[in-house]
């Protein structure tokens, strides 16, 4: 049951779209594909996508804090999109507030502010 | 109109079952999606507290109903270590895992109704409650 989170190269950037309800392992597995990836492609730009993530706990919550870190630490710099309403809303009660990471409404607008944090 | 569905909490995978469940029922009730995602938030939090500190338990969801109202209601049980100063575990912040787990607070502020009864060396019972409006 090990489904691995793809990570597609967009020149130099990398755009991940979670598309499932993230279970621990493939959480995990993510983190550590996805720093791979960087180290591999070089990229200096990550966008990860949360459109259909319908709910975050504080496990994946952390999980995405972490590679965001550890993706800074290797030159990389990640912008979080697509948060829903409700996700919104239940990180904050559950008092996560995910502070000092880049995030847009959408997609398109994450790759508009990935590209001017890398200043192209 | 009794209703009752539980799922043993024993590895991860158990925590996706759990929160699946919760889901559907809240769904079924007729909770909206901000409601079914602090539903299914509470119940993941637990069930990882139940997997993270006692290594076993179950999440039962009951459908409830008072009055004219309805609602669902997490039963988060284990027969783990217990709490022994439950006062130090509803503060914000307060933590024994690094922040693995969620704060009990958290869940408390996600549900309308909080109940734990924890004894140390026995085991831990946690109800938790969301009313339809």
């Amino acid at each position: 049951m090990n489904v691995r989170i793809p990570i597609l190269k967009l020149y130099d950037c990398l755009l991940v779209s979670i598309q499932w309800e993230l279970d621990d392992a493939t959480a995990l597995q993510f983190q550590e594909d996805l720093l791979h990836k960087i180290h591999e492609t070089s990229a200096n730009g990550v966008v990860i996508d949360l459109t259909s993530i319908d709910f975050i706990d504080s496990f994946i919550a952390k999980v995405l804090g972490d590679v965001i870190s550890m993706s800074k630490l290797m030159g990389a710099k990640v912008v979080i999109t697509g948060i829903q309403p409700a996700v919104a809303i239940t990180l904050i009660e559950l008092g996560i507030t995910l502070e000092d990471v880049l995030t847009a409404l959408d997609l398109e607008k994450g790759l508009e502010k990935l590209q001017q944090e890398l200043g192209e | 109109m009794e209703f009752q569905s539980c799922v043993k909490i024993i590895n991860e995978w158990d925590i996706v079952a759990a929160r699946q469940l919760g889901r559907n029922v809240a769904k079924e009730l007729g909770f909206g999606s901000v409601d079914q995602a602090r539903i299914t938030t509470a119940i993941s939090e637990l069930a990882r507290n139940i997997y993270l500190y006692a290594g076993q338990g179950k999440v039962c969801i009951e459908k409830v109903y008072e009055g004219n109202k309805a609602g669902l209601k997490i039963i988060a049980t284990d027969e783990g270590p217990g709490i022994q100063d439950i006062r130090k575990v509803m503060e914000d912040g307060y933590t024994t895992s690094g922040g693995l787990g969620a704060g009990l607070p958290g869940v408390k502020r996600l549900m309308d109704e909080f109940d734990i009864d924890s004894v140390p060396g026995k085991g831990t019972d946690i109800k938790a409650t969301k009313w339809l409006r």
